[in-house]
């Protein structure tokens, strides 16, 4: 067993043994949890430092025959993006057990279910297999429904039928995408598919086009796309904290890291026919994403929305088609799922501490809860993507990209996504004083600021964000192989 | 002659006499149970030691076992096994009739095991009845208003079916000269096109074959007889009876209908509109169940929709040889069903009401039952890890392979209504409030099958290969 499944099934190992162990106490519990989390996290950074950037390519690969009758292997591994997601995944999955370490309803089955969700997002970034790659974006809806509907808030049983709803709608498509792919080259192996050159099988069960459509359907409903991205708001703003962080920051991650490996890695063809509507349809995410953003009254539903804006970015940076976007793309990924993370973190800590989350209710906070108020401050300066933070070098590696991109109207589409980052400003800004500034209401003077814990978590998310603003060599150079390969399909 | 290669059958029914003398001299609960399950199991035991690439004929024809019916042999008398299994903590509504009730399940099973040798019409017919009267008595079995209700029902519209059939063989023999499947084939081959007799005879039986298995539109039965029915019999219906038609259904279509080539695509095309029209109205009409018999009835009727796109790509292939998706979806589905249908017998018994809403906080009370309910279920909506996820993504690529893309999109679709249905009783046991708080005890017998059957859920979604394999190899003697 190689490191790679020694990190995607750990946190099952944990998670099994937290429920089968009769009368375990909620202490041991938690610390069980973070041990399965924080040993993946420390094996993912060992291979991130590890692989071979010179080299690129699928690294690490682990491959055992699984079922011979139709050709299906249990074959991980990974190249700079993927690997980067999973670093991103466990460590965000850590600090969700952090998040969660003062819960104490149903404790075994909450962490149980987290660790299982981490193990099946991280099997996705890890799979060569298509169908190994389908089992674990499957498996990764039980344990949400349950983190949401047991642990969240609100409509929280509808939120998590919606969102059973929705990605089974779209892995429907995906999983007959998957097949026709298959019976169409006779294998599920990534690495083989890239060998071959689709386009000149020409006798398969479906045209190629329609095959890329199935995919990015499944992808679509994750990254989320409109009109398929409104199961997003309600799952995110009623999950727990934890699944929030989960959800927005590795989750939805899965959807554009499907369109990079399968639809753009793929069908290189059909991905340039069709990247004028995508490029469309990303402008619509951000600015539509971005204006309902800017009406939202409750907290959490407004971080939730701008992350529908924020993902536009990185399907901006996909169809643009070049080295530069692809890189925009990525690191929007990434840097997105810090910054929501911390965001969520911070609205989690909030919501916690005053037992409001209504923007208007709240007001002042800066005085009674100074460390948060900075702390939600940063956030919103990389969301809006101020120089000096992730966010920046995603947003500007986006537009660079999409406006150099060959497709038809790339450049009209760009200008107009370029709004949201007026939209970005002005709804974050507008939540941050309407949260902290103004006059201090006297209903708050009691809430205490962020306790030891929070801000070692929330340090983390901050170092991350500006680690990546200032210095992005530390991913772009673990990216740069994998993305100079995909361009190269459209000739750089 | 070979007679050893239908000893099981000969086993089943010998022992389902013997159930019946034993209860003149000695009737006891523990000993019925023990002989039908002692027969039941040397039954397997023969079987897993038979010869699945082997083809032997019997009677000038009229049975033929092979790979095909060898394997849903086994199928069959493991549902069986389940059913007798759970039928154990029934003895105080059965107490009348225990003997009685157990001769007649064997016997139904002798008839179900027949059904997928049948090698010609009149003995797919007489298995059939065999299996559909026997069927009868056991639905009426409790003599309640209910039971009796579902047993009338169901032998009245049985009867019809089985009317419509024997007139749809008449024209078939009319047509052809010829009551064998095979002598069929090569007569309709050698004509070279399909009369308008034969046409009509072929409508005809399919017809009452789909009876059989509640396919739409002919399934207006099965949820009045699912919910009328003692459960363990309700278990029996859903899953061995159900599983024994498709079989007699693939066997006779294939091997007789089969020739001319474009005759086959005609009724493959027309098995998977209805295959399309079964498992869509069986999976709205679940949406909106309180009762779990009444659930699981119309979410049957959604897999026969499922398994008949398994049928209608036969007719795509001209075989079975090469078509192992079916028998593994088969497989998947039985066992699926024992795990559901035991733990909702112990469930529905202790709490002593089939309302759905009445599971409320069932996790609480007895986490294993709920746990094993809940893998059947996913198994059931086709989820990963879990058999049913294979069975579907398998049969699934075979009707792609056939081109029946539009098929699989509606099937897929269909996953995710049922979905809604199924985690919706997920989460009223898992999420709700118990109305009271006292344990559940899983007695034993039940929670061993159930554990079994969610084990082995698991393990056929994680490691397949061994149950597709023989599959396959069932299929090597088969055209």
């Amino acid at each position: 067993m190689g490191i790679l499944s020694i990190i995607i099934f750990l946190p099952v190992a944990g998670a099994i043994l937290i429920a089968l162990i009769p009368g375990l106490n909620a202490r041991l519990t938690r610390y069980i949890a973070m041990l399965s989390t924080i040993v993946p996290f420390s094996l993912s950074l060992y291979l991130f430092g590890k692989y071979d950037r010179v080299l690129g390519g699928f690294q690490f690969e682990e491959f055992a025959s699984w079922i011979p009758a139709i050709n299906a292997n249990y074959h991980i591994g990974v190249d700079g993006l993927s690997l980067t997601l999973i670093v991103l995944t466990t460590l965000l999955a850590f600090i969700s057990i952090l998040v969660s370490w003062k819960l104490n309803f149903r404790v075994r089955a909450f962490f149980a279910w987290l660790l299982v969700l981490q193990a099946s997002i991280i099997g996705v970034f890890a799979s060569l297999d298509l169908l190994l790659f389908f089992i674990f974006w499957e498996i990764e809806v039980i344990p949400m429904y349950f983190l949401i509907a047991t642990w969240g808030s609100g409509r929280k049983e509808y939120s998590a039928m919606k969102y059973v709803l929705y990605t089974l709608f779209g892995s429907a498509f995906m999983m007959a995408g998957i097949l026709a792919l298959y019976l169409t080259t006779g294998t599920f192996s990534i690495p083989e598919l890239y060998q071959t050159n689709l386009g000149e099988i020409a006798s398969g069960i479906l045209p190629l086009a329609a095959i890329f459509f199935l995919f990015i359907i499944g992808f679509a409903v994750k990254l989320p796309i409109f009109p398929l991205h409104t199961w997003l708001p309600d799952a995110h703003t009623d999950a727990p904290t934890a699944a929030s962080i989960m959800l927005a920051g590795a989750l939805i991650k899965m959807g554009g890291y499907g369109i990079f490996r399968v639809c753009l890695g793929l069908f290189p063809e059909s991905a340039q026919e069709f990247a004028p509507l995508f490029l469309a349809l990303a402008a619509v995410n951000i600015v539509y994403g971005g204006a309902i953003t800017l009406r939202q009254t409750d907290i959490k539903r407004l971080i939730a929305y701008s992350s529908v804006s924020h993902m536009g970015f990185v399907l901006l940076g996909l169809f643009a088609l070049n080295a530069v976007g692809l890189l925009g793309a990525s690191l929007q990924l990434i840097s997105h799922g810090l910054i929501t993370g911390l965001l969520f973190a911070t609205a989690g800590i909030l919501m916690h501490n005053t037992h409001e989350r209504h923007i208007r209710k709240l007001g002042g906070l800066a005085r009674q809860m100074p460390v948060l108020a900075g702390i939600f401050f940063i956030g919103s300066i990389g969301a809006m993507g101020v120089p000096g933070t992730s966010g920046f070098i995603a947003e500007i590696n986006v537009f660079l990209g999409a406006f150099s991109s060959k497709a038809d109207a790339a450049r009209v589409f760009t200008l107009i996504s370029l709004t949201g980052i007026l939209l970005a400003a002005a709804y974050m800004l507008t939540a941050l004083l309407k949260v902290f500034f103004g006059s201090p209401k006297e209903t708050f003077n009691h809430v205490h600021d962020v306790t030891r814990l929070e801000k070692l978590y929330c340090a983390i998310f901050i170092l991350g964000i500006f680690a990546i603003g200032l210095y992005p060599k530390i991913i772009t150079e673990i990216l740069q192989p994998a993305i100079i390969a995909l361009a190269s399909l459209w000739g750089g | 002659m070979n007679w050893t290669s239908i000893l099981p059958e000969i086993l089943i029914a010998s022992t389902a006499i013997l159930i019946v003398l034993s209860d003149l001299v000695y009737p006891k609960r523990l000993l019925t149970t023990a002989l039908a399950l002692s027969g039941v199991t040397a039954a397997i035991v023969l079987s897993v030691a038979g010869n699945y690439n082997l083809s032997t004929s019997l009677f000038s024809g009229m049975l033929v076992i092979d790979g095909w019916s060898q394997f849903l042999r086994l199928i069959l008398l493991g549902v069986t096994a389940g059913v007798i299994f759970a039928s154990y903590d029934y003895y105080d509504r059965l107490k009348g009739s225990w003997a009685e009730y157990h001769a007649i399940i064997l016997f139904a099973l002798t008839g179900l095991m027949l059904m997928p040798s049948a090698g010609n019409l009149v003995s797919a017919f007489v298995a059939i009845q065999i299996s559909a009267i026997s069927l009868f008595i056991l639905v009426g079995v409790l003599k309640d208003s209910r039971s009796s209700e579902a047993a009338l029902k169901m032998m009245l519209i049985g009867g019809i079916a089985s009317a419509v059939m024997l007139y749809g063989m008449a024209f078939i023999f009319g047509t052809t000269s010829s009551i064998q499947l095979n002598e069929i084939s090569l007569a309709i081959g050698s004509s070279g096109d399909v009369s308008t007799g034969l046409l009509l005879g072929v409508l005809l039986l399919a017809a009452g074959l789909f009876f059989e298995i509640a396919a739409v539109p002919f399934h207006m039965w099965a949820p009045d007889a699912y919910e009328g029915a003692p459960t363990p019999i309700t278990l029996y219906l859903s899953a061995a009876s159900k599983i024994a038609g498709i079989a007699v259904i693939a066997r006779v279509f294939v091997i007789a209908f089969s020739q001319p080539q474009s005759f086959a695509a005609d009724w493959g095309i027309a098995v998977a509109v209805i295959s399309a029209l079964t498992m869509t109205l069986g999976n709205i009409l679940a949406l909106m169940q309180t009762n779990i018999k009444r659930l699981l009835a119309y979410s049957g009727i959604a897999h026969t929709g499922y398994m008949l796109i398994g049928i209608s790509v036969l007719g795509f292939s001209q075989g079975l040889s090469g078509q192992p998706q079916l028998l593994f979806y088969l497989a998947a589905f039985a066992l699926a069903e024992v795990a559901v249908f035991t733990t909702v017998i112990v469930i529905t018994r202790y709490l002593n009401t089939d309302e759905i809403g009445d599971f409320a906080g069932l996790s609480r009370r007895s986490p294993l039952a709920s746990f094993v309910l809940s893998l059947g279920l996913i198994s059931l909506i086709g989820l990963p890890p879990t058999a049913g996820f294979m069975a579907k993504l398998y049969i699934f690529t075979g009707a792609i392979d056939q081109g029946l893309l539009w098929l699989i999109i509606i099937a897929v679709l269909n996953t995710v209504i049922s979905a809604y249905y199924y985690l919706r009783i997920v989460k009223i046991m898992w999420r709700e409030e118990p109305s009271s708080n006292t344990r559940l005890q899983m007695p034993l017998v039940p929670g061993l099958v159930s554990v079994l059957a969610g084990a082995g859920l698991l393990l056929l979604g994680i490691a397949p290969y061994l149950l597709i394999k023989l599959a396959e190899t069932s299929l090597i003697s088969l055209p």
